[in-house]
């Protein structure tokens, strides 16, 4: 018997599909094009010079901040997610519950609005 | 051998075919979006657009695929190759199976999970990856520095995002999004939730990195922003996914906020136009105010980018979500979990 994953494998297979077709489609553009590689033609572009260092030097922390921000937001979405769809049989305990949860990462907001973070010149 | 044809090829070639039914129209959509987009915008510009390969210029976006097909594709020196070349497949295989969830009329959807509005916003996040992957690959300052300004912004904007479909969810009771839909069968939430649905709005501009959110690619400033070392069909694998993403998160707007392919007025004309239509008329609709914006609105400052992202939306999305959760449960209007969704 088929083993029944029902609308997963559905996805599963959607996956493979999706992803053979971007395949082809490069493996087709690397055997119908013309290709005349060249020193010049494939170094990397930057306005006619040739590079002056590696691209991957230092950048600014505030990325990193960004990204460490979004992980604690995108974490209480997670959280956010199933208690959103059950409020209706949790009760009073429930929504009191979590509003302290969002008061607590409030307050982590407001220190992080109030000490910079949020700046960009 | 009879019990492998029936229970696995019939089923399998059954489910390709389904498979195919979604993608082949959607590559379809993609080509003639880039063709809308020029056209619309010429019109806006009072210029002509596209109009000379076949009737209207109809056959343009197939004359520039046949041409990206037959372009050199190009791997830089310095670039890591597999990576390089695993990026822009990347990014075109996540725009295209988010759609095996999308319900384009009731119950016609490829999966009809009970969790996809966490599918989709689970797919979304990782559309990063691609960019992330091509600018580190390329090796290259332009592509490098527009994948970490491009990176930065779309997670900035997800979170906002994240909470405006909580909010939308905690109205519904129900992650599934024929649910959600059918929910909207009194109201749209486009009406009460009109805020959300603006800010909504908004966030999807800055996720799918169009104008005026389009720094990473900013042509006065970064040239090509990620894909600058990209050509040939690489190119052309992320710019599909590109499109393929802003249709996307149109399909999401009309789920969440108006009403999926529920028609305007439950009154005589407009039910008889199949659910379908309504579905594409709205995604339509939300396209078309795509290419507008683009139109009328000149390129956001990078630091106003990140005010608006994390000083005006993310807190009013989380004051918006505290409120709508207070009001429903005071006047005690908040779905009950123990009906099946939808009721």
């Amino acid at each position: 018997m088929a083993p029944d994953l029902g609308p997963y494998l559905a996805i599963a297979v959607f996956l493979v599909v999706a992803g053979m077709i971007s395949l082809l489609m490069v493996m087709a553009s690397f055997v119908l094009a013309p290709r005349a590689p060249d020193p010049e033609k494939n170094s990397a572009y930057e306005c006619g010079f040739a590079a002056f260092s590696d691209a991957r030097s230092k950048f600014d922390v505030r990325f990193y901040l960004v990204a460490i921000l979004f992980i604690i937001f995108d974490l209480e979405v997670a959280f956010l997610f199933p208690w959103a769809v059950a409020l209706g049989g949790l009760g009073v305990f429930g929504l009191v519950s979590m509003l302290v949860f969002l008061g607590v990462l409030t307050v982590g907001f407001i220190y992080e609005w109030k000490s910079g973070a949020l700046e960009w010149e | 051998m009879e019990i492998f044809l029936s229970v696995w090829l019939v089923p399998g070639l059954i489910l390709l075919g389904k498979i195919l039914a979604f993608v082949v129209p959607l590559i379809l959509s993609v080509a003639y979006l880039t063709y809308a987009e020029r056209r619309v915008i010429a019109a806006m510009q009072m210029r002509r657009g596209p109009n000379t390969v076949g009737p209207f210029g109809l056959l343009q976006p197939f004359a520039d695929a046949f041409k990206l097909l037959f372009k050199e594709p190009i791997l830089p020196t310095q670039a890591n190759s597999v990576i390089f070349l695993l990026a822009p497949m990347i990014t075109f295989t996540l725009a295209f199976v988010a759609w095996a969830v999308i319900p384009i009329d009731a119950g016609l959807a490829l999966a009809d999970i009970n969790v996809g509005i966490l599918y989709l916003f689970a797919i979304s996040s990782l559309g990063v990856y691609g960019i992330i992957m091509a600018g580190w690959a390329s090796n290259s300052q332009y592509a490098f520095l527009g994948a970490l300004r491009s990176a930065a912004q779309m997670v900035s904007y997800e979170i906002s995002m994240g909470f405006v479909i909580v909010t939308v969810l905690l109205t519904v009771g129900s992650l599934n999004l024929t649910a959600i839909v059918e929910a909207q069968k009194t109201i749209w939430f486009a009406i009460p939730h009109l805020p959300l649905f603006v800010i909504f709005f908004v966030s999807i501009l800055a996720e799918t990195n169009r104008a005026p959110f389009d720094l990473p690619e900013g042509e006065s400033e970064l040239v090509g922003g990620y894909f600058v070392e990209y050509g040939s069909i690489p190119f052309a694998l992320f710019f599909l996914g590109e499109y393929a993403n802003m249709i996307l998160m149109s399909a999401m707007t009309v789920l969440l906020f108006l009403g999926g392919w529920l028609p305007p007025l439950e009154i005589l004309p407009f039910t008889l136009v199949p659910g379908f239509i309504w579905f594409f008329a709205k995604i339509a609709l939300i396209l078309f105010c795509f290419l507008w914006v683009r139109a009328s609105f000149p390129r956001y400052r990078y630091d106003q980018l990140m005010r608006l992202g994390w000083r005006i939306f993310l807190p009013f999305t989380l004051i918006w979500l505290t409120l709508t959760a207070i009001v429903l449960f005071a006047f005690d209007l908040l779905p009950d979990p123990n009906l099946p969704p939808g009721l």
